[in-house]
């Protein structure tokens, strides 16, 4: 904001010369600049009726889906007899897994609300806004924060025991070093992509990661007490 | 010359009677003019803009998750309210009158399923919605808020899907809800009052049921349509639907100096 200004802005009020209009595009300003025009189309009827498509296509799935397997139903509600083991809504198993390693506090309630916090503020940092690939500035402080942190990370997990978190961390951190030897300039087409790639990215798709494998864990090899079994295995 | 008329000649007179008139304002013909006004002119499409930028149409660029979002919410509605008709909100007839839709309603099993399977879908293609948004960058300046007010519908629909779990009031619902509202006793401090709050008692039981089903068919659906409703309004507010190509250039990236087609390839 410490810029000096290239440009002074006066006030002229004389009603016969034609108007001339400057707009000032500073740092840190979004004006809308219309910087081409693309072809558009008019949402009625074309966009709607695509839109009209899409939701009766998965209308017609989610029927034939309807038809073929029935919802579950089990026995009424008995609070002295405790399934084992008993499980939350499939979209609350990966919490549920995190809570057979940490106590409720942590894994309840400090993790969910991390994660919410974390989602709210994505675009409010403009580390975020603009996107420039993780490792292609500050290379080298860069790396040892990566380093630090991803190993931080990966030795907390390994003390509690945490295998199933363990591994998508280990995952998206080879990932990333490759990114780290990676240029844009590289003649591998993954190579420039992971190159290109920002600090949100990594984030996001670590969680995304830790998301799927947790909640598959929860779902699927999940048997009495918690403990593993192999979804062919049965109940 | 001729002398039948065609069916599209019998729309016309049709959209021009005078209560045809008097019901929609956008007025008759199909001009580039009469196509905006059918949507400005009409309370629930003015939150959507008169005109869409062409590629956006294509299906890679949103996969439609956001317009399947609002696929499963309207069948979930459509679904939930004749489910209404045959439910009690009470232990344990809530469960004799899930029983009675599995047997003895007709398509009562039928509705059940699609409802239930609706929610599951819904609750996958929200997260599926939020993933494509952030990978697409589609939180970007000027559209910070619309991201937050997408945070918060997810959140709304997994309190949804959550509180619709408990009113089979069978083992499987009730013990996934004494699970999960278990974690809320986990908060500090007041975890014990919110669990009671949350509850209306110490376990999950039929005052928990009726609560639960008031935040299930009346609260949560409201607050859901009144998010949504910001949510599509935003869209046009901010600038339509996101185009990388549209945005102003010092908020792109290096990335399509380098390569301009590896951002567009997400």
């Amino acid at each position: 904001m410490a810029d000096s200004k290239d440009f002074t802005a006066g006030i002229d009020s004389n009603a016969k010369k034609s108007p001339r209009r400057i707009v000032f595009i500073t740092r840190r300003t979004s004006a809308q600049v219309k910087t081409d025009s693309e072809d558009q189309v008019q949402t009625f009827p074309e966009v709607l009726f695509r839109a009209a498509v899409a939701i009766m296509t998965l209308a017609v799935a989610l029927v034939w889906i309807s038809l073929v397997f029935n919802a579950p139903l089990e026995g009424l509600a008995d609070p002295s007899h405790t399934p084992n083991p008993a499980k939350a809504p499939w979209y609350f198993l990966g919490l549920q897994e995190m809570l057979h390693y940490f106590p409720p506090v942590v894994a309840g309630v400090l993790v969910p609300g991390l994660v919410v916090f974390a989602l709210i503020v994505i675009p409010y940092f403009k580390v975020n806004i603009e996107a420039d690939g993780l490792f292609l500035k500050d290379r080298q402080k860069r790396l040892r924060i990566f380093y630090l942190i991803a190993s931080g990370l990966s030795l907390f997990l390994l003390f509690f025991k945490v295998y199933a978190a363990l591994f998508p961390t280990l995952i998206v951190a080879g990932v990333m070093l490759l990114a780290a030897q990676s240029s844009p300039q590289s003649s591998s087409a993954l190579r420039r992509y992971l190159a290109a790639r920002p600090l949100s990215y990594w984030v996001m798709t670590w969680f995304l990661f830790e998301l799927v494998v947790l909640t598959a864990i929860g779902t699927f090899f999940r048997g009495p007490g918690w403990s593993w079994v192999w979804p062919w295995q049965g109940s | 010359m001729a002398i039948t008329k065609t069916i599209d000649q019998y729309f016309d007179d049709l959209r021009s009677t005078r209560v045809w008139r008097s019901v929609f304002r956008s007025g008759t013909g199909s001009s580039t003019l009469h196509r905006a006004l059918a949507i400005q002119q009409n309370v629930f499409l003015h939150l959507f803009s008169t005109k869409v930028r062409t590629r956006m149409l294509g299906f890679s660029a949103t996969w439609y998750l956001g317009t399947l979002t609002l696929g499963t919410f309207l069948i979930l509605v459509a679904t939930g309210i004749p489910l209404m008709f045959y439910y009690h909100p009470s232990a344990p007839q809530a469960y004799a009158d899930t029983k009675d839709l599995q047997f003895v309603v007709s398509s009562g099993l039928f509705l059940r399923n699609l409802h239930r399977w609706s929610a599951h879908a819904m609750v996958f293609l929200v997260f599926a919605h939020m993933f494509k948004v952030f990978y697409r960058g589609a939180y970007r300046t000027p559209r910070e808020f619309n991201w937050v007010i997408g945070i918060v519908l997810l959140l709304i629909t997994l309190l949804l899907s959550y509180t619709g779990y408990l009113l089979p009031w069978d083992q499987l619902a009730y013990w996934a809800i004494t699970v999960g509202s278990n974690i809320a006793s986990a908060v500090p401090v007041m975890g014990n009052k919110i669990h009671f709050m949350l509850l209306g008692g110490n376990a999950v039981n039929a005052n928990a049921l009726l609560r639960f089903y008031v935040l299930h068919c009346m609260i949560l659906p409201l607050t859901a349509m009144f998010f949504v409703a910001i949510h599509f309004w935003r869209i046009r507010k901010d600038g339509g639907l996101y185009s990388h190509a549209s945005e102003p250039a010092t908020l792109r990236t290096n990335a399509d100096s380098s390569d301009g087609t590896a951002k567009e390839a997400q």
